[in-house]
């Protein structure tokens, strides 16, 4: 194997999806040399999407959640270290320092760093009772909260405010979402689209209000009892979850000399500058070919396991571009939003299927050009989404908006 | 407890005994057997934990719904008639001896 000498041993700092999926697919790929796996959680590594989803509603407990058995680490030589964040990277010494003062040494480091929860600089965000829904141990304390929830109140109406309100509606709790802009996850749906959403929402009892600012937390005996809203009005809660996103963590790069620039930049290869240092998942940002802007910062499980499995590859000697289509799912009570593609910055969109029945497909487009395919209860069309953007086959609009057109056709179709 | 046996591209055997109510991806996932990736945790959403099963046991298993149905279009090794999504195989004690074939790759 090309450099199995000089790369004997993989440091890689983060062991999220990325990071778990970059020291599997090493083995995969037949990499013999050491790999260390960094996580400054305690757990063995394990899935976040479930937290918002089957695991906050109780459907499913921690055994199901985790990656891999501890003795999938054993058998595959993944020494695991829990529980210990990384304080510094000496570039020159190829070595990591550990907050517990332990120094690593590396011949490659990866930073699967993910990022962390924006949190708002609100009086009394520090209250028992804000809670959070990002890793394992806020999502516990979430649930905790929420069983003996009377009144929620969920700032910020993205992916992760929506699936938690959709879970507190099936439970019966009251729900009120403040949101800031003007609609629901307007960073990454079309109004359309964001406008099915809240209707279906609102018809399972949630409350919106758009276009209105937090001023503040309130509370009693240190904890919440209230949210106050810039328009005056003051809402009654015990449990308030802030889902406002998330920052990059890239101070670590950043300290060590490295360029951040919302998120750690590396090149198509997700290389940083240091030939040594490589970034993947929710920390790196990166030229895409499917991106109208570049470069961009993605936040989902496909582009972080992808891009381990693209770096995996170079480290064994077989190096490519990263070049994997962008996809996203949520899931909201009944409905299911399937994403192919990256659909910043379209233009127009164009919608196939049934709107009104909430069983559609929304085409987005940049001029003539086919950015994604939103698919809302219509998992026919994402599958189909999938390989038309991976194969970069363009959809006239006309054909989009046609029945008739055949998209399997299309989507299957050789050459 | 009822087994299921899973086969890799390459011919290697494994059994497991697999609970009532788990799923044949979980099952998997949890011994860390290499060729069911399941990116989505088993919602039926990234089609990573497509199965080949053995054909005569096809007609044990859970009917197909629609969004499995849908999603094996978007698998990376290309459909049969004998395929399906194995986070949607919730096993039952009809399933006892289910013999699944897992694809070359997933991704």
């Amino acid at each position: 194997m090309q450099g199995a000498g000089a790369m004997s041993r993989v440091v890689i700092i983060g062991a999220g999806h990325g990071g778990f999926q970059l020291a599997a697919s090493l083995r995969q790929n037949g990499f013999d040399g050491a790999i260390v796996l960094i996580g400054d959680e305690p757990q063995l590594p394990y899935q976040r999407p479930p937290l918002s989803k089957d695991y906050l509603s109780g459907k499913i407990g921690l055994d199901l959640l985790l990656m891999r058995p501890a003795s999938f680490f054993d058998d595959q030589r993944i020494e695991l270290v829990s529980g210990v964040a990384v304080a510094e990277i000496d570039r020159a010494g190829k070595t990591v320092l550990l907050a517990d003062g332990k120094r690593l040494s590396y011949d490659h480091l990866v930073l699967a760093t993910g990022a962390r929860n924006r949190v708002p600089p609100l009086p009394g965000i520090e209250l028992d009772g804000v809670c959070y829904l990002r890793n394992l141990a806020e999502t516990e304390a979430l649930k905790e909260h929420l069983a003996a929830c009377r009144n929620a109140v969920v700032i910020g109406a993205g992916f992760i405010g929506l699936e938690f309100a959709a879970i507190a509606r099936s439970k019966e709790k009251p729900v009120h979402i403040i949101e800031l802009t003007e609609r629901v996850m307007g960073r990454v749906v079309c109004p359309e689209t964001s406008a099915h959403f809240a209707k279906a929402h609102r018809q399972t009892g949630v409350e919106f209000s758009f276009g209105v600012r937090v001023a503040r937390l309130g509370g009693e005996g240190g904890k919440v009892t209230h949210v106050v809203l810039d328009d005056g009005r003051s809402l009654p809660t015990d449990l308030v979850v802030i889902s406002i996103g998330v920052v990059p963590n890239e101070e670590l790069a950043a300290a060590a000399g490295l360029a951040v620039e919302n998120g750690v930049v590396v090149n198509e290869q997700l290389l940083t500058a240091d030939p040594n240092i490589s970034a993947i998942g929710d920390c790196a940002s990166f030229p895409s070919r499917h991106s109208l802007k570049n470069p961009v910062r993605l936040e989902a499980v496909q582009n972080a396991a992808d891009q381990a499995r693209c770096v995996a590859s170079r480290l064994v000697g077989k190096p490519h571009a990263y070049e994997a289509l962008p996809w996203f799912w949520s899931e909201q009570g009944e409905l299911r939003l399937q994403i192919a593609g990256l659909t910043t910055g379209f233009q127009e969109v164009v919608l196939r299927g049934d709107y009104a029945a909430g069983e559609y497909s929304a085409f987005c487009y940049a001029g003539d050009r086919l950015l994604g395919i939103e698919s809302i209860n219509k998992p026919a069309d994402h599958a189909f989404a999938r390989r038309l953007l991976a194969a970069g086959r363009n959809v006239t609009k006309a054909q989009a908006a046609d029945l008739s057109f055949d998209l399997r056709a299309a989507a299957t179709a050789r050459g | 407890m009822p087994r299921v046996t899973y086969l890799s591209h390459d011919g290697n055997s494994t059994t497991l005994e697999v609970p009532l109510g788990t799923s044949v991806m979980q099952a998997a996932l949890l011994e860390g057997l290499d060729g069911i990736v399941a990116e989505c945790g088993g919602s039926c959403m990234c089609a990573t934990c497509h199965v080949f099963v053995q054909e005569d046991q096809l007609k044990l298993l859970p009917e197909m719904e629609l969004g499995e149905d849908a999603m094996l279009d978007g698998t990376a090794v290309p459909r049969q008639p004998n395929s399906r999504l194995s986070c949607q195989l919730v096993m039952t004690p009809e399933m006892d001896g289910l013999v699944v074939t897992m694809p070359e790759t997933q991704t």
